[in-house]
């Protein structure tokens, strides 16, 4: 059984825009799991909907969001708030502003720990200690005592992904937890999370738009678009023969050294993620898609290339690997 | 030629970033007046001999030291009942600073509590608080303040608690505003998505986070309750006789301010200075506080 299962998952905001629409993905334990796609594309939404973080206004709808045997549609706020920074945690993409400024790195390390076991808060900070060892942060006694002023923004990135560890979740979910960083750091934290789901059986949910990232670190891959996971598929699958329209043209945007011919220019997708409203039907990347036909506007069922391989398009699976769109 | 334009840059962006010397020696200078006062209100009763209630009718309207003809006994001369003026001078400031502490903390707590709820809920909650708002701005407070004492009589306690109740809308003001700034970033975010409640997150992300603006609303409310204060007890509608508040001290003494002008210029320079000073604090902690965000 899947650690964390979505089935139908929809997001409203308002009535007026479908943020999420139909999502269907599975985490399994220990599995990295990497959901993909533009800005706009409801990839932010989908995590804050499971964690139970929607803003007010936004109407959550599925038809099953289970984790780890919890019924997250029927739990209460209560159970939810049980839920976060113990078995579930989230980091986020601005280490620079989570971290509350007023008070100790360590005391809301240990604040995190005493809300949700039964453990005095000495036993917490001495936790939080050996966390930050653990995540690589040098002399983690004396950053206890620090504030998050005080610190760089790959170590208070560190302290976010320790801080959300210091309960053993079973679920990691990051949301872009790498833009706002150095290419070096960046490349640390992705080497950090790796290590940690490897030694505590963390699953992740990353989110991200890097593809780089993607072919590092996941183990699946959910392409979304304008709400709906596009294609689905084991990253290997996904970067040997991508289906959709859409996730080759992602593909297609990434320079690979010896592939990309001087004169001609990097592929781009032209447009931007269209707002959907309720009611939409057909294809969403039609109006930005090359092989767009008339038949595109009616529904589209989803299609198979392969085991744990599918994906939503008219066209016919294909063999090859990305060739110029 | 871009490197000479950066180097000029630099040092006016720190001139902007740093308060100026000249706000820097304000914040002393206010911090020390209002240090001398407090410490006078505190121990000063105790180290003057004279106590501030006794009359002597033989020794009336006695001058200051720097005039003519005063005593040793009396630095700060008598006033009309041949009470020790310095006496009823420190006796004083504790009253104003008791009035203006009070009064602040019973208008930060309505005020605080309203614009925390409003600013954090918003929606309805947001509505009834900004009408409250709305409404205590278009009622006068000196206008209350008089009716409320003339109704119910003067007291010391009946002073602060319409002070209280009727200053709180700065605050409100200042907490909504800055909650709703605060409420939505992401170590907020960050507190929810690790299971925090909804008191956790207005006691221990919200408020320690607004607290420097509203240190210095604090400041500036104190300053004008101790105004008010005054204002209403030169009315005779403040601090009941004989407790020697300043604003009192002002109205006792200015049937003989022709001829003792002394009884009225000494409680009105210390309530200046006083007013002065916790202003100038005021302004300096906004300097700082607004430089020194994190």
């Amino acid at each position: 059984m899947s650690l964390l299962e979505i089935e139908d998952l929809a997001v409203t905001f308002g009535g007026r825009t479908a943020a999420v629409r139909g999502v269907s993905l599975g985490v399994e334990p220990g599995e990295t799991h990497c959901l993909v796609g533009e800005s706009g594309c409801g990839k932010s939404v989908t995590a804050l909907a499971v964690m139970g973080l929607l803003a007010p206004g936004a109407a959550r709808r599925a038809t099953r969001l289970r984790f780890a045997g919890n019924d997250l549609l029927t739990l209460s706020d209560r159970g939810m708030a049980r839920l976060r920074g113990n078995t579930m945690s989230m980091i986020f993409q601005e280490p620079v502003t989570s971290l509350n400024p007023a008070f100790t790195v360590g005391s809301q390390m240990a604040e995190v720990m005493t809300r949700h076991k039964r453990v005095s808060r000495s036993a917490a900070l001495e936790r939080a200690v050996e966390l930050m060892g653990r995540v690589g942060i040098t002399a983690p006694e004396l950053r206890l005592g620090q504030f998050p002023h005080q610190l760089s923004g790959g170590l208070r990135q560190r302290v976010m992904i320790a801080m959300a560890l210091m309960c053993d979740p079973q679920l990691l979910v990051a949301d872009e937890p790498t833009t706002a960083l150095d290419v070096t750091v960046q490349a640390q934290i992705l080497r950090l999370l790796a290590s940690l789901k490897r030694d505590f059986g963390l699953a992740i949910l990353l989110i991200t738009h890097d593809l780089g990232i993607v072919a590092r670190v996941a183990d699946r891959v959910s392409v979304m678009y304008a709400g709906e996971v596009v294609e689905r598929a084991a990253t290997a699958d996904l970067f040997a023969a991508p289906q959709h329209p859409y996730t080759r043209g992602l593909l297609s945007c990434v320079p690979v050294p010896g592939k990309v011919q001087r004169d001609r220019p990097l592929g781009s997708i032209p447009g931007v993620v269209p707002t959907i409203a309720p009611g939409f039907a057909g294809c969403a990347f039609r109006s930005r898609c090359a092989h767009a036909e008339a038949t595109c506007a009616h529904e589209i069922s989803r299609r198979s290339a392969g085991a744990g391989h599918d994906y939503l398009c008219r066209l016919a699976p294909r063999e090859s690997a990305l060739q110029p769109a | 030629m871009s490197a000479p334009a950066v180097v000029q840059v630099a040092p006016e962006a720190q001139q902007l970033a740093r308060p100026s010397r000249v706000g820097r020696a304000g914040f002393a200078l206010g911090l020390a007046i209002v240090g001398v006062i407090l410490l006078a209100a505190l121990v000063g009763n105790a180290l003057i001999p004279q106590d501030p209630f006794a009359q002597d009718l033989n020794n009336r309207l006695q001058p200051p030291f720097w005039m003519e003809g005063a005593q040793p006994a009396h630095l700060f001369g008598t006033d009309q009942l041949g009470r020790d003026y310095l006496a009823r001078l420190v006796y004083g400031a504790r009253i104003s600073l008791l009035i203006g502490t009070l009064t602040v903390i019973t208008s930060g707590l309505i005020g605080i509590t309203l614009g925390v709820l409003g600013g954090f809920f918003g929606g309805r909650v947001d509505d009834v608080v900004l009408f409250a708002i709305t409404t205590r701005l278009s009622i006068p407070v000196v206008l209350v303040a008089l009716a409320v004492v003339g109704l119910m009589g003067s007291s010391f306690s009946l002073v602060v608690a319409t002070l209280g109740l009727l200053l709180w809308d700065r605050f409100a003001v200042v907490a909504r505003a800055t909650t709703m700034q605060v409420r939505t970033l992401d170590y907020v975010n960050a507190a929810w998505c690790a299971g925090a409640s909804t008191a956790h997150i207005l006691l221990r992300e919200i408020l320690p986070n607004i607290a420097s603006h509203l240190a210095v609303v604090a400041t500036l409310e104190m300053a004008l309750a101790i105004l008010l204060e005054a204002a209403l007890s030169f009315l005779g509608l403040g601090v009941p006789p004989p407790l020697p508040s300043w604003g009192l001290m002002i109205a006792e003494g200015k049937d003989y301010m022709f001829f003792s002008p002394w009884v009225i210029m000494i409680p009105g320079i210390a309530l200046v200075l006083l007013v002065l000073a916790i202003n100038l604090v005021g302004d300096g902690l906004r300097n700082i506080l607004a430089t020194g965000q994190r």
